[in-house]
């Protein structure tokens, strides 16, 4: 994998992605092997938005290949509150650390950042526009509990907004994968990913209910529906309830089937789901690690 | 008046952008930086009567050689224009806008959180697609109404 940057996983091949899980599953195999692959690097971490998996499971990365990490620490507490522009803000911190880990809220950000530094800018997060790297272990989970052969995923929540979605449909073009995208209408895929899609030529079908296509999914990829999409308490409440897995409605799933979502979850995902066989949500978030140590390595 | 008095009318020396869609020719000055604070001698005819597009607006600009690279950002609002080149009363250069591959700092993107709306400092950009155009930074798609896009003074 040959990429000074990760913004997006428009970018990312098929090629470039299975050398990534490849490495990812050869670390997870074998935490010690790159233990001090990169010792005395330093790996500045961005987050101008709360985080907790992405931030963490970067942290626990970089420190288990060796390295270090220093973080920016709140917006609040940082230059940004003096109306510093991003682009300076990046371009102090390169001065800092040997990579950046961006997690803004405006989307393009990452993009930006990576035109005004000569360290590589991760993307962890432009506002609702992609999340690569949550894409990278997403896959990663896919490859080890339903392969990437004659695959039905099914993606389901806040599609609009939802950038780990825009991310995971992006990189699912490169697999034999259909995808069904199940959203409420308000919600519905961006018509700039769509138009992607389109582009590749991917099997795509949208749904309003998750039940006309449930049966025929290998992956069931569930996001959260966020309440401030709503401009009223009360469909936002209609909405939410409507999108909703529990252990009933998995009961028609195949067997084999793979619940996934990047969390957190408020109640899209009943707990009784987690008792099944088909939660794979902790075991994803678990992944990010191994993943993460990956693309460091690779990048770094 | 007829289409061939508005295309050659007299200016001595400049550029006449004719068959501009009819109603653009303001945006087509914003596009090019054209507010006459500079002094330049302008002309504009707006919804005049065209053989091929019903009605059109037309530009001119004395003492002013507009490049092709200038003008290939009209074709986004006014795709069936063309640049005449003026030089003594005469018509010596005559072509047609051409689509750009890409648009920098013309249009401001749509989507109000896009980091380029932010104060940063860079300039909008924009790929050029066959149906509209797509921001470089957020991937908003315009398709629709680009002209209500455009960000240049």
């Amino acid at each position: 994998m040959r990429h000074d940057h990760l913004l997006s996983a428009k970018q990312l091949s098929r090629g470039d992605i299975e050398t990534v899980l490849d490495r990812a599953a050869a670390l997870a195999d074998d935490p010690g092997a790159a233990a001090d692959a990169h010792a005395d690097r330093l790996l500045g971490l961005c987050f101008f938005e709360p985080s907790t998996r992405t931030k963490m499971s970067f942290d626990a990365a970089m420190k288990r290949l060796g390295g270090d990490t220093i973080e920016m620490g709140g917006v609040d507490s940082s230059s940004v509150t003096k109306g510093e522009s991003l682009a300076d803000t990046v371009r102090v911190i390169e001065g800092y650390a040997d990579a950046l880990v961006l997690r803004h809220p405006s989307e393009g950000s990452a993009q930006l950042a990576s035109e005004f530094v000569d360290v590589p800018v991760i993307n962890a997060g432009d506002g609702a526009g992609q999340h690569p790297t949550q894409t990278l272990l997403d896959l990663y989970t896919i490859r080890e509990n339903a392969g990437f052969e004659d695959l039905s995923v099914g993606i389901m929540g806040d599609l609009k907004y939802g950038r780990t979605v825009h991310s995971l449909a992006h990189a699912l073009t490169n697999f034999d994968a259909s995808q069904h995208f199940v959203s409420p209408e308000s919600l519905r895929l961006p018509r700039s990913v769509r138009y992607d899609l389109h582009e590749t030529g991917a099997q795509i079908r949208e749904h309003t209910d998750v039940e006309d296509v449930i049966e025929a999914l290998d992956v069931l990829y569930v996001t959260r529906i966020q309440r401030e999409r709503f401009p009223d308490e009360n469909e936002y409440r209609k909405v939410a309830g409507e999108y909703r897995i529990d252990a009933d409605l998995l009961e028609r799933a195949d067997d084999d089937l793979t619940v996934m979502h990047p969390l957190p979850r408020v109640d899209e995902i009943a707990p009784d789901v987690d008792e099944t066989d088909h939660a794979t949500y902790f075991e994803q978030a678990h992944n990010g690690v191994p993943v993460r140590m990956a693309l460091l390595d690779l990048m770094l | 008046m007829t289409d061939t008095e508005l295309r050659v009318s007299k200016i001595e020396d400049g550029t006449v952008i004719d068959h501009i869609t009819g109603g653009q020719a303001l945006n087509v000055l914003a596009i090019l930086g054209i507010d006459g604070g500079s002094g330049e001698e302008v002309s504009v005819g707006m919804n005049v009567p065209s053989d091929r597009l019903g009605r059109k607006d037309i530009v001119k600009v004395e003492d002013r050689e507009l490049s092709q690279n200038e003008v290939d950002v009209l074709s986004l609002i006014a795709p069936a224009a063309t640049i005449n080149i003026v030089r003594g009363f005469d018509v010596v250069e005559k072509h047609r806008v051409s689509r750009p591959e890409e648009v920098t700092g013309v249009l401001s993107c749509p989507n109000a959180n896009c980091i380029t709306t932010e104060s940063e400092p860079v300039d909008s950009h924009f790929e050029v697609l066959e149906e509209g155009v797509r921001c470089t930074y957020c991937d908003t798609l315009v398709r629709e109404s680009i002209a209500a896009h455009i960000s240049v003074a």
